[in-house]
């Protein structure tokens, strides 16, 4: 008897598309419960108490938390497409990636799009070094995961795609133009290409108007997650 | 050593190109002789606690190894070699092959060497995920509180030392969740999180000394507090993580120029 997959999550956050992406490339079917995260559930503050985020997939009576800790749960939890390599040194190198995704790459072009001045010089030139990181690696790869999408393409891939366009636009600042980075472009194609991808993409135009709207609060948490960021450079 | 590892980096679907290009230099570098006695090797240096960790599962899995010594502020072109993207302590040479990052080393070694006891992690997936997420947690509140109670980075110490206690309260529950009641968060064995979180110890029990605060509070967090004793006494973390003396000493050395020089600057 198969226990019923819940995903709690919330419209815009490219995080629970990465649970998403997982899930429906396992073939594991799930009910989406959509937060409104400015008047939390007590259903997410119960599952989450630690921090009160999205996503949190719920398997049985099991909560777990944190996108790429639910990522290899899937994995695990979960027959069907491998979204790891077997070997021990290739599997390595997937969650090294897949944090320097996290906790680098994403975290630089974030905050330069949010700050100003001085701050934001300083993140953009980080940012495009790390852009330009993953670039030289996505020349040798179709995929981080090789052939088919894994752990480093979900997280990385989920947002660069679909996010970063959208994010640009809402804060009138371009990182990645369209010239630049051929390999990082192809990938996101070959990523976008999934069918799997696309089904749980939100739509573009309401993504837009949903950073639109709340333009303020990426700034303010932008601000509160610097210290952390550039103590950890 | 397992055969398995030349396999698998003589494939050519290898994806680290980079990596596989520095292994095969230090492999053709290295003779025969010292390839068996140096088939793993550790670029780091010891008050670090995320070399400390690589040292207590290489301890605990009986794997030989050799310790080198990167020297304070000046980066061997080994280590800018082995992880040119962060060129940062830890690394793991195995063969040659590097791999960075200290929980993702643990748990390639705990993979790398599953034939040998214990296993890091438990087998069931969302225990797993569970000291997945507590480690995880270990690191976003801890070495950046510690060092700044270490007077390495401007902060606020008494924030610092709230973070640090309101962690250990999260964590003395999540002990008793994770190794249902048993010794360690991995029940009978040391395991994933009793590293992620052991070896914060030495500079938790350090900077209590230097800034005169309580941490881990035999008050507050009985559990955590009856662990770390148990934690540092286990052979193979007492081989890797010296007495906090040493830390306090160290500190004292060399943080003490950072002190002065905030001090002069108010």
């Amino acid at each position: 008897m198969t226990e019923p997959v819940k995903l709690i999550g919330a419209f815009g956050s490219p995080f629970v598309h990465r649970a998403e992406v997982a899930l429906r490339l396992k073939g594991v079917a799930y009910e989406l419960i959509t937060e409104d995260l400015f008047n939390k559930s007590e259903l997410l503050l119960r599952h989450n108490p630690v921090h009160h985020r999205v996503p949190v997939l719920l398997h049985g009576d099991k909560a777990i938390c944190e996108s790429l800790v639910i990522l290899e749960y899937i994995d695990e939890a979960f027959d069907g497409q491998p979204l790891l390599p077997t070997d021990p040194g290739e599997r390595a190198e997937a969650r090294f990636w897949a944090k320097f995704f996290a906790e680098k790459c994403l975290m630089s072009v974030w905050l330069a799009l949010w700050t100003e001045g001085e701050t934001q010089k300083v993140l953009m030139k980080d940012a495009k070094e790390h852009l330009a990181i993953v670039e030289t690696q996505l020349k040798e790869k179709r995929f981080f995961g090789g052939v088919a999408i894994g752990l480093a393409d979900i997280a990385g891939a989920s947002v660069l795609s679909h996010w970063a366009g959208v994010l640009q636009e809402v804060a009138g600042i371009t990182i990645m133009s369209d010239d630049e980075y051929p390999a990082i472009r192809r990938w996101m194609e070959d990523y976008n290409a999934d069918e799997v991808v696309t089904e749980c993409l939100p739509d573009r135009d309401q993504l837009v108007s949903h950073f639109t709207s709340i333009r303020g609060k990426c700034v303010a948490a932008a601000k509160s997650m610097l210290p952390n960021y550039l103590a950890t450079k | 050593l397992q055969s398995t590892s030349y396999r698998h980096i003589a494939s050519a679907q290898s994806s680290m190109q980079k990596h596989h290009t520095i292994w095969k230099k230090n492999r053709q570098n290295m003779s025969s002789e010292k390839q068996e006695t140096a088939a793993v090797r550790v670029l780091g240096r010891w008050p670090s606690p995320f070399v400390i960790r690589v040292l207590i599962v290489l301890g605990l899995k009986g794997v030989d190894h050799e310790l080198v010594e990167e020297a304070v502020g000046n980066k061997s072109e080994l280590l800018l070699a082995s992880n040119p993207v962060h060129k940062m302590i830890p690394v793991l040479l195995h063969h040659g092959r590097p791999i960075s990052e200290s929980l993702i080393i643990v748990q390639y070694v705990d993979e790398a060497w599953a034939s040998h006891a214990p296993a890091l992690l438990p087998s069931d997936p969302y225990a797993r995920a569970a000291e997945r997420f507590w480690a995880h947690y270990v690191d976003d509140k801890f070495p950046t509180a510690i060092r700044v109670l270490r007077g390495r980075l401007d902060g606020d110490k008494d924030e610092a030392a709230a973070q640090v206690c309101a962690a250990l309260q999260r964590l003395e529950v999540a002990f008793v969740e994770c190794g249902q009641g048993k010794d360690y968060f991995g029940g009978d064995n040391v395991g994933y999180l009793d590293i992620a979180l052991g070896s914060h110890l030495g500079w938790v029990r350090a900077v209590e000394r230097i800034a005169e605060i309580r941490l881990l509070d035999a008050a507050k967090v009985p559990k955590l507090a009856a662990w770390a004793d148990r934690f540092c006494a286990h052979p193979a973390v007492a081989d890797a993580m010296p007495d906090v003396d040493r830390f306090v000493e160290f500190s004292l050395k060399n943080d003490g120029a950072l002190k002065a020089a905030s001090a002069n600057s108010k």
